[in-house]
């Protein structure tokens, strides 16, 4: 039998996940490098106590469509469906606008293990590698040191900081074959690229799926042996995704104005 | 004491761009560290780096253009350029923490007269701490960029930081709106104030007693 990754549907690919599952989602500040449409199908599945581990609380679909992005949906889409119970996030909330996520912690309704963003990144590699545990110099002497094992390395105290396992992880890259190998574009591998084989099954969405041997082996970033499932975007992202007649939210058009304001500022100012 | 004229947020990161030497790697934290990418002095080679992995970008592009796949830390699409490279998270907070970057540049809430750093959470808000530890644990030299002041008035730069830290002992510059001050071990060099301000003025206005050599001078911003 040939191996084959490929699933035919993004509901497929998640039809496992379960009530109290623990997942790992990529993607970065921005929607780029975020896996929207499988987060999609796993809202729909409506799995519940979740613990979610990611970069970020993400910001929902309005802040990215005022932004030019045609795929819109981050990992807002579980707080905003009340699908999670505890999350292990470095950048829960933005001080530029508030989140589902940030409501949450605030109101005692959802556990946040804080992080530093580096160590989360370590403690995902350190499950994929088999290490059991990394001492990082990051935090000490601050809210990040309560209740942990410190060492004294090299004169400085370092932490000892566990791996993060996980039932899932849910990445997004840019082209896959039907081994799983993986490459991505630009500057989007974030994490994505960590939490492939971090977690006891990865399922990766990409913008492509290629014929075996079209990847450049010099190319590939995430060789497929992380990998478990792919599933591949609609071709055609304009015509697949439902016209939103939904009202962009104020305060989302508010703070995106204040953040274009800045910014043009710097374009002015040159031009 | 009437109210004095303070350099607005991108004369600052203009005063924040003049520390770049040619070949530094830096990064450049959200808020007014990010806006100093348009003062680099002309014909001066610095490797930009964010977050998300990529190092030797361009600059910002204008709002609506670039490609929405090459963004900086805080999403905003910038050129690529020639030398410029991508790679993954992981790589990128190891080259952070492992001491490969010249400069950070971080916004702060309060700078210690020890050089602790309070950035990453107020007394009522506790909701982001991203990159910030680890660039400030990592960075061969921190520079902090801020108001000298809170809104209210309230000194930034403090004998002890009242806000949650984000690492001991990190500071090594601190660039406000009325002076540039480095953090030493004899305590806090003032070694500029801006246009049309006093020594003592920015003493006042900042609670550690600052140590005022005799090359303190002026800024100046050309």
């Amino acid at each position: 039998m040939p191996i084959n990754k490929i699933v035919g549907s993004f509901d497929e690919a998640v039809a496992d996940f379960f009530d109290g599952a623990t997942i790992m989602v990529g993607g970065f500040a921005t929607v780029a490098s975020c896996p929207s449409f499988l987060l999609q199908a796993l809202a729909r599945t409506g799995v519940k106590n979740l613990t979610s581990i990611s970069n970020t609380g993400g910001f929902g679909p309005d802040i990215w469509a005022i932004q030019g992005y045609k795929v819109t949906e981050d990992i807002d889409i579980l707080a905003r469906n009340g699908m999670v119970k505890k999350v292990i996030v470095s950048a829960p909330a933005s001080i530029m606008l508030e989140n589902n996520l940030g409501r949450q912690i605030k109101a005692g309704e959802v556990e946040w293990e804080r992080v530093p963003l580096g160590t989360l990144t370590e403690r995902i590699r350190c499950a994929k590698a088999g290490i059991g545990a990394v001492y990082v110099p990051v935090g000490s002497g601050t809210v990040i040191q309560e209740g942990k094992e410190t060492k004294v390395i090299d004169g400085k105290v370092h932490l000892l900081e566990y791996a993060i396992h996980a039932d899932f992880a849910l990445i997004k890259a840019h082209k896959a074959d039907r081994w799983g190998n993986l490459t991505y574009r630009k500057a989007t591998r974030t994490v994505n690229e960590t939490m492939a084989g971090a977690a006891r099954v990865t399922i990766v969405e990409v913008d492509e799926i290629v014929e075996l041997g079209e990847l450049d082996p010099e190319a590939i970033v995430t060789p497929g042996v992380y990998v478990d499932r792919v599933v591949q975007r609609p071709k055609d992202i304009d015509e697949s995704i439902a016209k939103d007649e939904r009202e962009v939210d104020s305060r989302v058009t508010e703070s995106h104005r204040k953040f274009m304001e800045t910014w043009k500022g710097k374009a002015k100012k040159e031009g | 004491m009437a109210e004095k004229e303070r350099l607005d947020r991108q004369t600052i990161a203009l005063r924040v761009a003049k520390e770049f030497q040619d070949g530094d790697v830096v990064n450049l934290g959200l808020g007014i560290p990010v806006l100093a990418s348009n003062f680099v002095p002309a014909g001066r080679e610095v490797i930009f780096h964010t977050e998300n992995g990529a190092l030797g970008f361009g600059e910002i592009t204008l709002p609506g253009e670039g490609d929405l796949d090459l963004t900086n830390a805080s999403g905003q699409p910038v050129h690529p350029q020639p030398g410029m490279s991508f790679f993954g998270q992981a790589e990128s907070l190891a080259m952070m923490r492992g001491g490969h970057l010249d400069i950070s540049v971080v916004g702060a809430f309060q700078v210690s007269e020890k050089g602790d750093l309070a950035n990453w959470a107020t007394l009522e808000k506790q909701l982001t701490i991203g990159g910030a530890m680890d660039l400030a644990e990592g960075a061969k030299r921190l520079i902090v960029a801020m108001s000298h002041t809170t809104r209210e008035g309230q000194c930034r730069i403090v004998k002890e930081c009242t806000y949650p830290l984000t690492a001991l002992e990190c500071v090594d510059l601190i660039i406000t709106d009325i002076a540039v001050i480095e953090v030493t071990n004899q305590g806090l060099v003032l070694k500029e104030f801006a246009p049309g301000w006093t020594p003592e003025e920015v003493q006042a206005l900042t609670e550690p007693a600052l140590v005022i050599v005799p090359e303190c001078q002026e800024m100046t911003l050309m």
